[in-house]
């Protein structure tokens, strides 16, 4: 699904260099649920984003789907991040004039998608996290956790093979992050690539692999087994730190 | 896509009322004001029978005394009316197409059927082919026939008089008095009012229209003074009528219709033949300088379009421009405020020229919003000058609305906001999306 070799990201001002990745070298394959942590500054958003085509990258190579993205054209990679990623940000990133209905429209547009279409996905996508009820809402009329669901529904609607999430449980409490993380699961099982982006160790452990890095560089890239994880969750009284 | 783009334009519109506000303001005024001078520009700059423009010359001949040219100020220019004396003259010639002489006169109009108080009436003395040649348009009738230099007593109407007279039936063939003499109405006219009067500058070029036209041979039958303009440049009295008509006077404008280069050659040998022959008859003291202008140069050479007008039309202009930099900055503003939710949408897939068109959308809308308005006060604009210059019949006539002029507005708030638009546009797109999702 993705693969990364020797990718390299360097952030330069007048006066300084900075190596957000640093011959960073990954694959991830398709239906797998992968968690990336490290400390802050690490370079786990700026892979984030490399991994998006929200950033382009300096020397190596990226594969999406097959696919030499390095070339691309800012219209080829947004069509590209439209039709085969799905992203879910820390603090929703929802459209704040929009109601949740046209919040997960937005990626159907871009498509250009019949109304029918849009509507039928729009409607499965709201169903399946919950909330086929509040159409009608506006963002600042839910909490955070219904807030990370529509734009969980936003980033499955389109069927993208991909969702990259950027800390999802960051501004939730601990009964809404489980909600959230039981979710992504659930649509890790039904056959999307998730890639997950946290400094939380405990959500680390719920996906299969644990890739950790360092300075711009992957460290480890130790399998995790799933039941493991779920038996360790179990141990701790299936509470989770927020 | 584009309702779509409608759709968050005019959300994105009212989240922000104080700016859309601002910005719909700016470009009203500048319209405005663009709208206004423009509308008073174009009325007294236009040609208003360009479609003749190379076929119509007025006719000029250096006839003034020896000491300093007729104006001092522009001395390469002839007198811009001629002598009785070379009017009748150059009248005689067959070569022109069409010809006519012409001159202003007061007059008044009295005789019609149940009127008790004489009309003032604005009059012109001319020659038949005047109608003709400038495509003058009657609703009833036509233009007297006959010898320009021997014409019957008849009259043509302007559409005020008749209605005033006639209660605006057709009058033709019915009688009426001209400064007490029996004239046949023999033609009325639609309401015609070229601006500027080109035929006539000298006189004033924004001039209400005449409201008779006599033929030219009846003022000397009658020995009418004309109200018109007479420069002399001899201190000689003038004791009486054919004083006046033998004197060295300019007071007569005389235009010919010459549709063909060669038609135009002839004619131009014809007067300067007429010129030589008067030099050696001892008139004609300045060196040859005889003209034939077409309208459009006519209308330059006698200054219709004040230093004033152009100096307001690019101070109008200069404002619209300062207020579209305004706009430039506010749009500029609101849209990097709005830069986290473009890069929301750049994340979800809009590629940057979806960024850009729907943001270009949101100017549109500005712009038919700020256009509308401005033409709104452009009209309340025009109804000030209106009433300013109420005693002032020139400005008067010219602060209306034209089609042409509405059109103008439109184009000119539509282009210039969407020009002012498209950078803010332009540079929205092309913001990493990244930067503002990390800042979000």
């Amino acid at each position: 699904m993705l693969k990364m070799q020797d990718v390299s990201k360097v952030y330069r001002t007048d006066l300084i260099e900075t190596h957000a990745l640093r011959n960073f070298s990954l694959e991830v394959k398709s239906g797998q649920f992968v968690a990336v942590s490290g400390p802050s500054g690490s370079g786990k958003t700026t892979f984030l984003n490399v991994a998006g085509l929200l950033e382009t990258f300096d020397t190596g190579i990226y594969e999406l789907d097959g696919q030499d993205v390095s070339r691309l054209s800012d219209d080829a990679r947004s069509r590209m991040r439209n039709e085969k990623i799905g992203f879910i940000f820390q603090s929703f990133n929802l459209i704040p004039d929009l109601d949740v209905y046209d919040n997960v429209d937005v990626p159907l547009r871009y498509r250009r998608m019949k109304a029918a279409e849009r509507n039928q996905r729009i409607t499965k996508a709201l169903e399946l996290v919950g909330l086929a009820s509040r159409t009608k809402h506006m963002p600042s009329q839910l909490s955070g956790g219904q807030q990370q669901r529509v734009a969980i529904a936003r980033a499955i609607a389109g069927d993208p093979a991909l969702i990259l999430a950027d800390e999802p449980t960051g501004n939730l409490d601990s009964l809404m992050a489980r909600q959230v993380m039981d979710l992504l699961e659930q649509i890790n099982e039904m056959g999307t690539t998730i890639i997950l982006v946290t400094h939380d160790p405990e959500l680390a452990r719920r996906a299969q692999r644990n890739i950790h890095v360092v300075d711009g560089l992957v460290i480890d890239s130790a399998p995790y087994e799933r039941r493991l994880g779920a038996d360790e969750r179990a141990g701790a009284g299936g509470s989770m730190p927020a | 896509m584009l309702r779509y783009y409608l759709r968050l334009s005019l959300k994105s519109l009212r989240r922000t009322p104080g700016l859309t506000a601002l910005m719909v303001c700016a470009i009203a005024l500048g319209i405005a004001a663009c709208i206004v001078t423009l509308t008073v520009y174009h009325a007294m700059s236009g040609n208003p029978i360009w479609w003749k423009n190379n076929v119509l010359y007025a006719v000029t001949m250096d006839s003034w005394g020896a000491d300093e040219p007729h104006d001092p100020q522009h001395p390469t220019l002839a007198p811009p009316q001629l002598t009785y004396t070379d009017a009748t003259a150059l009248l005689r010639s067959s070569i022109p197409q069409r010809k006519a002489i012409m001159t202003q006169m007061d007059g008044m109009l009295s005789g019609a059927p149940g009127q008790t108080v004489p009309m003032q009436a604005l009059t012109r003395a001319t020659t038949k082919d005047f109608f003709a040649m400038f495509d003058v348009p009657f609703e009833y009738g036509g233009a007297w026939g006959g010898n320009d230099l021997d014409a019957l007593p008849e009259i043509v109407l302007g559409k005020r008089a008749n209605d005033t007279l006639f209660g605006g039936t057709d009058s033709v063939g019915r009688t009426i008095l001209w400064n007490n003499n029996r004239f046949r109405v023999v033609g009325v006219l639609r309401d015609w009012q070229p601006l500027p009067r080109f035929y006539d500058v000298v006189d004033g070029a924004f001039e209400p229209p005449e409201d008779a036209y006599v033929p030219f041979s009846w003022i000397t039958t009658l020995r009418s003074v004309p109200s018109g303009n007479m420069d002399c440049h001899t201190s000689v009295a003038i004791s009486n009528y054919q004083q006046l008509l033998g004197s060295e006077c300019v007071w007569i404008e005389m235009w010919a219709q010459l549709p063909s280069a060669a038609r135009r050659e002839r004619f131009r040998a014809y007067v300067d033949s007429y010129w030589a022959a008067q030099r050696r008859a001892g008139r004609f003291p300045r060196p040859l300088n005889n003209h034939l202008t077409n309208v459009s140069q006519w209308l330059q050479v006698n200054g219709v379009v004040s230093s004033d007008s152009r100096i307001l039309l690019r101070v109008a202009f200069a404002f619209l421009a300062v207020c579209l930099l305004n706009t430039v900055g506010i749009l500029l503003t609101k849209f990097l405020r709005g830069a986290p939710i473009v890069g929301v949408r750049r994340a979800l897939g809009a590629s940057r020229r979806q960024i850009f068109l729907q943001h270009l959308v949101e100017v549109a809308v500005v712009s038919i919003a700020g256009g509308v308005l401005g033409l709104a006060l452009g009209a309340a604009g025009l109804v000030g000058v209106r009433a300013i210059y109420a005693q002032d019949s020139a400005y008067g006539l010219l602060a209306h609305f034209d089609p042409l002029g509405v059109a103008w507005a439109l184009a000119l708030a539509a282009l210039s906001t969407l020009a002012a638009g498209f950078y803010p546009a332009w540079s929205i797109g092309r913001l990493p999306p990244a930067g503002y999702l990390r800042g979000r």
